[in-house]
């Protein structure tokens, strides 16, 4: 019994391996204080949006909003309702489309910016009289000179992502530091060489940080180009809408609680894809995790 | 020329080096008519005040830049660009941080196309020998800053440089860390000879490597004195405070190295004011 007792003394000083301990995350303080912060908010919402009939006269702002359980009623609903689905799958593949062609244009842009004096005295003015037009600005001359609207839409998208990613990729390759260059040069190494190994590599966390900051920026601009364009190529008579346009056209038709919804749904979008951009960072930049 | 022809592998001949930033009347001059040679399979340091143009001039031999006027010789070949012949260790780290120290180590081989079997078997020799091996697959952000200094030196070393270039390796690491990795230090030269130019503001670190000590004036730059330091080898760090001889060489380097700091205050440099003050101190414990 005492040699038992010992062990398990000595044991208790090492610290247990991590994946042994597991915490429910139900007792943690912070996960305890967000319960609260978020069942406090929905009574506020709630008591205020009713207020008109326990009150006798509406609140102003809260009183004419919807209230969260008839959007809860509402959403209930919805989620049955394929159209809905729709629309989260037509701004989900605007978004995609917009940033991937971002990416593809603009991270080798970036790089060119950054490596060449040439092209970046040729191009680099050009890109910064454009770049202070916000996205939206262009919706009108894009649905002019793309052939359809729902190019139109992606191209606008596109524009939102594609200074942001740009400028971080310029500003994060001009950020190596010098001497990791000078070291790989004096080691023999050729020009694709540092540029494959310690360029590329070098500007990864900034590429990252421009995609982290994009992502977002598209979520901004697909609503907004929803709205203003009428919807895309499926306009309002079938689904091709996108939330943008499920809103506005919920705003239409009168139908309030789905207003709240589709604002929801793109809270809910957009935090999905930030999450998702930032498990892609961690996985294609190791190295920083670890700091 | 001819003395620079006939002249052996590592070597390195400056010869009326003269760099300076900007044009014209505004050229500001950094290294000024700097002679001077690093003789092969010696250990030549460097020693000036902080600021004097040191790292310009160590930029110029490695061949990063060019200078303005003169002639740089590296093994008898004028310098044009960038060589593995002379390779530098940097002021604090300049590992690639998003590689692995097995991976630093082993970049200039594979950048070459040169790795094979036998560059990855050297490699884990000269972890070994850095005494590396259990972190060979750390990133250097995990590493401690004397392990990446040693990382760093294994780096350099599996490309087999005729001549180290080391620009104050050991600046930044805490006193214990810096005196381990100076006896480590030393120990790896005895062991194998090979031209190094080691340039510091420290006097102590100067005497315990050097064979040959230069001291230079301050900005711009020009070579003040050569001291042999013909001290035997191998060599105690504490024991070199109690030698004559040691001490001797220290206070000959001191006064001169002095007058420059002087000037150099005179000029209202901060980095002037603060070596006097390291002066001092040394001078009461000397």
């Amino acid at each position: 019994m005492a040699d038992i007792a010992g062990t398990v003394s000595s044991e208790s000083q090492t610290r247990p391996p991590r994946t042994l301990r597991w915490r429910n995350p139900f007792l943690a303080l912070g996960t305890q204080r967000a319960l609260i912060s978020v069942t406090v908010a929905l009574i506020i919402w709630e008591l205020g949006s009713t207020s008109g009939t326990w009150l006798g006269h509406a609140l102003p702002v809260l009183g004419v909003v919807p209230s969260p359980v008839s959007v809860a009623r509402a959403w209930a609903q919805l989620i049955r309702d394929p159209g809905y689905w729709q629309s989260w799958y037509w701004s989900t593949l605007r978004v995609l489309l917009g940033f991937t062609a971002a990416m593809l244009v603009g991270i080798p842009f970036g790089l060119l910016l950054a490596i060449n004096k040439t092209f970046r005295g040729i191009a680099f003015p050009v890109f910064e009289l454009l770049r202070p037009i916000p996205p939206l600005a262009w919706v009108p001359a894009s649905i002019i000179f793309w052939p359809t609207q729902e190019l139109s839409i992606d191209f606008v998208i596109f524009l939102g992502a594609f200074y942001t990613i740009v400028l971080n990729v310029v500003g994060g390759a001009r950020a190596i530091d010098i001497r990791l260059i000078q070291a790989a040069r004096s080691m023999g190494a050729s020009r694709v060489n540092i540029f494959r190994r310690i360029i590329l590599p070098g500007v990864l966390p900034s590429i990252c940080t421009g995609m982290e900051v994009g992502i977002g920026i598209t979520w901004e601009v697909v609503i907004a180009a929803e709205m203003i364009s009428g919807g895309g190529s499926g306009g309002a008579t079938s689904s091709g809408g996108g939330l943008g346009f499920f809103i506005w056209n919920s705003y239409i038709g009168g139908s309030y609680p789905d207003i709240i919804v589709g604002m929801f749904s793109i809270g809910i979008a957009g935090y999905l894809s930030s999450a998702a951009v930032r498990l892609i960072e961690t996985r294609i930049t190791p190295w920083r995790r670890l700091r | 020329m001819s003395e620079a022809q006939t002249s052996r592998t590592g070597e390195i001949v400056v010869r009326n080096v003269s760099k300076a930033y900007g044009y014209g009347p505004f050229a500001a001059p950094v290294v000024e008519d700097c002679s001077f040679t690093v003789e092969s399979n010696k250990f030549t340091v460097m020693i000036g005040p902080s600021g004097a143009g040191k790292s310009t001039l160590i930029r110029l031999i490695a061949g990063f830049e060019k200078p303005t006027r003169g002639e740089i010789f590296a093994s008898g070949k004028p310098v044009t660009g960038p060589g593995k012949d002379r390779l530098v260790v940097f002021q604090e780290t300049a590992l690639f941080p998003w590689m692995t120290t097995a991976k630093n180590v082993l970049y200039g081989p594979q950048a070459r196309g040169e790795a094979n079997a036998a560059t990855k078997i050297l490699a884990d020799f000269l972890l070994d020998k850095v005494g590396l091996r259990a972190f060979r697959s750390r990133y250097p952000a995990q590493l401690s800053g004397g392990m990446q200094r040693r990382a760093e030196l294994a780096r350099a070393l599996i490309n087999n440089p005729d001549v180290m270039i080391l620009d104050e390796p050991f600046r930044g690491l805490d006193a214990m860390t810096k005196k381990l990795m100076l006896d480590y230090f030393a120990k790896l030269c005895e062991d194998e000879k090979r031209t190094n130019f080691f340039v510091t503001t420290d006097i102590d670190e100067a005497i315990f490597l050097a064979d040959r000590l230069i001291v230079m004036s301050h900005r711009p730059t020009k070579v003040r004195a050569v001291i042999e330091v013909d001290l035997p080898r191998p060599r105690d760090y504490a024991a070199l405070f109690r030698d004559d001889r040691a001490n001797a060489i220290k206070l000959e380097a001191l006064s001169l190295l002095h007058e420059e700091a002087m000037k150099a205050f005179a000029g209202g440099s901060k980095a002037a004011a603060d070596f006097i003050e390291a002066y001092k101190r040394r001078s009461v414990t000397a």
